[in-house]
């Protein structure tokens, strides 16, 4: 599996850290403990195609969100995401 | 048919050409007192301790493909009880008690080979956290013996003692813990939970669960046709959260590859199952020869059954660092499989919020050892609709009432476990 880096180039998916699903959007302080336990805990897990989280330690350590089916491991798209920490509480 | 010396003698008289099927090729049923989805090492038995323990009987295990044709034949086939961790460390020896007895509870040969497990470590650090690990087996009446470097000489003398980055001080020994072969396992639990009138149903893919007005599930939906069922049970681990969809369920799942490897036979080399402290590598030598080994998780989501070449790399690289010796062996065969990871590295053995389901899920990749304590527990749940003491912590709401069983301490990142 190699991931198309923006910035990079293809590399191998050695030099990337994978921090998960892209959905999960941190909740307002004061949502509760459903919504935390649902946003720490719960995954759809999805077979297919998926939004993801990597980052690119080994390389221009930038956040990219790569599109990818998890059932055949292509890759559709992978995009930059400036601060996608930041990003994850803003939404 | 009964197993024996005398059958194994009949049969060779005839030249092997006249041995029974193992388990029959039934047609599915109408309805069953339960359905256990997923006819891995689980969920049969699962099944053989229903009707064996419990006296239900009237049981069909369905397998979409061939049974064992999952992670229970894809494991590294590691037995061991050498846990830290109340909740943990009781099942687990309860189902290395259940392997011990195995063979003749099954009449079947496992190959179960309790030839010890070896953890090294490397630092003064790691020595102490074994340490502990150890006090705390034998507190709970299992056998360990914290060994230094001479003690682990004897065993391994091949291994690479004085690497200069992570010498090898010594290890923490499981001698009960060992290997069994891993097909013969699923093999021996169809073969004795079919003889009790268990159907064990291949081929039968389950496509979505029936529910009365209620919510309660009647039954499951499948490519043979709608079979009825008083209770359903999922073991599907790689395949929870799939399986748990149908019912309208989330997880704290996510599905990952664990690639393992075997070598082309050599000499006995190998004593027992060695695991090197500093990396994540763990091998044993199979009865054919094989160096069998395996290492991390690839780390990313995934259904494919196959990994990518950096944990190869990765993986191989542990092996050189531990025992240079293998450095010119050949990689004979590796493959991949799909694991359950939760978000503690802890199972789930529960009831679910949906009437009339259970779920036994969240293996990570320590599976295999469990199979024989996970199917006693489950089918105590099913059967009695009552938590097993051994497997009480195993709650599937214990993440939403911070009672996690984090062995690592990794918290809620499911790659790292």
């Amino acid at each position: 599996m190699r991931i198309a880096c923006p910035f990079c180039g293809p590399r191998e998916n050695g030099e990337f850290s994978y921090l998960g699903d892209a959905k999960p959007k941190r909740p307002a302080p004061d949502a509760g403990q459903d919504a935390f336990y649902d946003y720490v805990y719960l995954r759809d897990n999805v077979a297919g195609e998926m939004e993801e989280l990597w980052y690119h330690g080994g390389g221009c350590r930038s956040w990219l969100k790569v599109r990818r089916n998890t059932v055949t491991h292509e890759i559709f798209s992978v995009e930059p995401v400036a601060g996608a920490g930041a990003q994850k509480v803003a939404s | 048919m009964k197993y024996s010396i005398f059958s194994l003698a009949r049969a060779a008289l005839s030249g092997h050409k006249n041995w029974p099927r193992t388990w029959r090729d039934p047609e599915p049923q109408k309805q069953y007192d339960v359905v256990i989805v997923g006819g891995g090492g689980h969920g049969l038995a699962t099944a053989y301790h229903l009707a064996h323990e419990h006296g239900i009987r009237n049981v069909a295990v369905l397998e979409k493909g061939w049974i064992g044709s999952g992670n229970a034949g894809r494991n590294t086939t590691i037995i061991r009880s050498n846990y830290l961790l109340p909740g943990n460390i009781g099942f687990y020896e309860m189902s290395m008690k259940l392997w011990e007895t195995m063979e003749s509870d099954l009449n079947y040969n496992a190959m179960v080979s309790q030839r010890g497990v070896l953890n090294l470590y490397h630092s003064d650090a790691q020595r102490d956290a074994y340490a502990r690990r150890g006090n705390a087996m034998r507190i709970n009446g299992i056998d360990s013996e914290l060994l230094d470097q001479a003690g682990v000489r004897k065993l391994a003398p091949f291994l690479n003692f004085d690497n200069a980055r992570f010498p090898i001080q010594g290890g923490l020994l499981q001698p009960r813990g060992g290997t069994a072969r891993h097909d013969a396992v699923v093999w021996g639990y169809a073969h004795a939970a079919d003889k009790l009138g268990v159907d064990i149903i291949q081929n039968c893919e389950v496509t979505g669960f029936t529910r009365d007005a209620n919510g309660k599930v009647t039954g499951v939906e499948t490519s043979r046709g709608t079979i009825g069922a008083g209770k359903v049970g999922i073991a599907v681990a790689g395949n929870s959260s799939r399986v748990a969809a149908m019912a309208g369920l989330r997880l704290p799942i996510e599905s990952h590859v664990l690639q393992a490897f075997v070598s082309e036979g050599i000499k006995p080399l190998i004593p027992g199952v060695i695991t090197f402290g500093a990396g994540h590598f763990y091998v044993s030598q199979s009865d054919k020869g094989g160096l069998v080994f395996g290492g991390d998780i690839d780390g990313y989501n995934s259904y494919a059954q196959r990994g990518n070449l950096p944990v190869v790399e990765d993986v191989c690289e542990g092996g050189m660092a531990l025992m240079p010796v293998i450095g010119r062996v050949r990689l004979l065969r590796q493959w991949g499989g799909i694991m359950d990871m939760s978000m503690d590295g802890s199972p789930i053995i529960d009831k679910t919020p949906v009437d009339g389901l259970y779920l036994n899920a969240g293996w990570c990749y320590g599976g295999f050892k469990a199979t024989p304590g996970s199917g006693f527990v489950f089918a105590h749940l099913i059967a009695r609709d009552e938590l097993h003491r051994e497997g009480a912590r195993f709650r599937l709401d214990r993440f939403q009432r911070g009672a996690m069983i984090d062995e690592k301490g990794q918290g809620a990142q499911p790659n790292l476990h």
